[in-house]
């Protein structure tokens, strides 16, 4: 079920470009400077319409300067069905690639959010609808296994039509081993925080995404396992007009809360201190200690300290964009 | 002559084609057979004085999925399954085994009592999907899904899943994040429905048999995918024109499975099957001189290229 049928209807809402002139919003239709857009972070200042972002975007304005160093960018993609609809499965990724300039629909590295360090995965709806195939299933596996044997914290930004069919029941798989993945991280003891940005759908949210210890939303997402038309087609049920709105699941009761983009640099590094149970020396020590693999274990205390340490200096504030740790620090 | 070689090369590339194309199709038409048997005729065949146990113990008891309590050869065992109808009524109250939030809690729930004492599971999958109405969407129907599945993935006892008519979608892999991925000779196992897949990538749900054939949802390309573990025989024609002698066949392959995984230790075979599961995929990692390719089986002799 599921899966991409109801996106393309929605506004496509291409992210501000710079220097793009004579933008409205889309959403209140108020004319606003381009520039104030894109330093509000892609937000309409008048009515905090939220636009879709692309990965590196995300993955910008949430890490300090410096702050993020991407792996596993090596994974490529491979056609194990040899699968063709209209279009063959290798011209679809070809096209997606040159639309996007990434390799797949996720991008994962070693973070640091607000002096946090971590292990941040973003994705990226432009890439083939964020589909879930392979090497997103795969990228997600090596970065819940690093922060398992880290004993660092993952952070998820999730955006998704669903599984990728061009990997037929490989991509329905990548529910399962990224759900294993969640499992592993929850073993190791280690924090999960998974935002879901608009729109995260499919197998995404009945997969690791909502398996997160904290799962937060942006506003107005669109959240829902099956789509509107799905569900019309099936059921014949009329839909409220909020159906699957991120407020409307937040009074549900299915996410934590909903986060504006403005504020979710600094309720993440929140949410991975408390996680972290403060960090005293002590939780430290028994999260290494219950962390499967010794591999890396002293070192990464050593860079935990170092990181606390700069972070004392500096506890509350939301701080500039300066690195208090550079990449090399946590470069294992 | 390199005309007529064209030629012919071309007849039989067609046909090789329609083949396959009938293969695929053919095999979704049989699984959803009305006849073929379902869960509660396998338990009725398989499991001796079993006990149906009910409820999510939360708000409601879901007919898609059903469970409980039985003896399979002298051994106790919890057996979970979807349930679809067979006449129209059976369908309406199952809901054609299309399960909502509950279904899956009651799964959930069912999995700890396994758990807590230590009693194998065994699994039937046969769903076209997870239930796709507002009602589900709103009771937490991802979740529920996601949370199933990681239950699944943290159980200490063997869990063997059978595929034993429509695998559709999540919903038939929240009760599949087994030890052992059984599948019927005629039971089709994807990602989505072959007419999902056509109305959204053909734009045309008639396109369905060529959809069919791209997702490769038989138990045998499946096999070759690394997806299941084995292929469980049917009679001719498929399960419904005997299902005496299809449940025989099941028996037995539980049986021979279930052998082979009370042998391993529990945190072992824990790992073991989050390792099944990671190995999952296809790719390869540029960097690494020689493509590391994960679990791709040799569908064809082309090779295969990065992109």
């Amino acid at each position: 079920m599921s899966v991409t049928v109801e996106i393309g209807r929605r506004d496509d809402r291409p992210p501000v470009p710079p220097g793009g002139a004579g933008w409205s919003c889309p959403k209140c239709h108020q004319p606003a400077d381009p520039a104030a857009v894109r330093a509000n972070l892609q937000v309409c200042p008048a009515c905090g319409y939220h636009l879709r972002i692309g990965a590196r975007e995300r993955i910008a304005q949430l890490v300090d300067q410096g702050g993020f160093r991407e792996r596993w960018a090596a994974l490529k993609t491979l056609d194990p069905l040899e699968f063709t609809d209209l279009e063959t499965y290798p011209e679809r990724l070809r096209e997606a690639q040159a639309k996007t300039g990434l390799t797949e629909a996720i991008v994962a590295g070693t973070a640091t959010i607000a002096s946090v360090q971590c292990v941040l995965a973003v994705m990226d709806f432009g890439f083939m609808g964020g589909s879930m195939g392979s090497v997103v299933g795969e990228k997600l596996w090596r970065a819940a296994e690093m922060a398992a044997t880290e004993g660092l914290p993952l952070v998820a930004v999730c955006t998704s039509g669903g599984a990728r069919m061009q990997e037929g029941i490989l991509s329905l798989m990548q529910m399962a081993k990224t759900t294993c993945a969640v499992d592993v991280i929850n073993e190791a003891g280690v924090p999960f925080v998974a935002v879901l940005a608009d729109p995260c759908t499919g197998g995404v949210v009945a997969s690791f995404a909502t398996l997160a210890d904290i799962c937060v939303a942006e506003p107005g997402a669109l959240l829902y396992f099956s789509g509107p038309r799905v569900i019309a087609e099936t059921t014949k049920e009329e839909l409220p007009a909020d159906f699957g709105t991120a407020e409307r699941n937040l009074a549900l009761g299915h996410l934590d809360a909903v986060v504006a983009r403005t504020e979710l640099r600094d309720k993440l590094a929140n949410y991975l201190r408390l996680l972290e149970g403060g960090g005293t020396p002590e939780r430290i020590r028994a999260r290494r200690a219950r962390s499967r693999s010794p591999r890396g274990l002293v070192d990464a205390a050593a860079r935990r300290a170092k990181a606390l340490a700069a972070h004392a200096r500096r506890p509350f504030g939301r701080g500039d964009r300066e690195a208090d740790v550079t990449p090399q620090d946590f470069e294992a | 002559m390199g005309e007529e070689i064209e030629r012919l090369t071309s007849r039989l590339k067609t046909l090789r084609h329609e083949k396959r194309r009938h293969d695929a199709w053919l095999t979704v038409q049989i699984a959803r057979e009305k006849d073929r048997p379902r869960t509660r005729d396998y338990i009725a065949l398989l499991i001796e004085g079993f006990e149906e146990l009910k409820g999510d113990r939360l708000r409601a008891d879901d007919p898609a999925i059903v469970g409980g309590l039985g003896w399979f050869g002298g051994q106790a065992v919890v057996v979970i399954g979807h349930q679809k109808g067979r006449t129209f009524d059976e369908q309406q109250v199952h809901n054609f085994g299309m399960a909502r939030p509950e279904g899956y809690r009651k799964a959930q729930r069912l999995f700890r009592l396994a758990e807590r004492h230590k009693l194998p599971i065994f699994t039937f999958v046969d769903t076209p999907g997870a239930y796709p109405g507002i009602a589900a969407e709103e009771g937490g129907q991802a979740r529920a899904i996601a949370e199933t599945m990681r239950n699944m993935a943290r159980l200490s006892v063997p869990v063997i899943a059978t595929v034993i008519g429509e695998g559709g979608s999540g919903g038939a892999l929240a009760l599949a994040l087994a030890d052992r991925v059984l599948m019927q000779e005629n039971a089709t196992y994807s990602v989505i429905s072959p007419e999902g897949c056509a109305a959204i990538l053909w734009r045309d749900a008639e396109f369905a048999p060529e959809a069919a054939e791209a997702l490769r949802p038989t138990a045998s390309q499946l096999l070759a995918l690394n997806v299941i573990e084995r292929v469980v025989k049917e009679p001719r024609g498929g399960a419904q024109n005997n299902p005496v002698h299809a449940a025989n066949e099941l028996r037995q392959a539980l049986r021979e499975t279930l052998a082979e995984l009370v042998a391993i230790d529990p945190a072992a075979r824990r790992a073991q099957r989050r390792e099944r599961f990671r190995k999952l995929g296809a790719f390869s990692e540029g960097s690494v001189a020689g493509a590391v390719i994960n679990a791709l089986p040799s569908l064809s002799p082309r090779p295969q290229r990065d992109f």
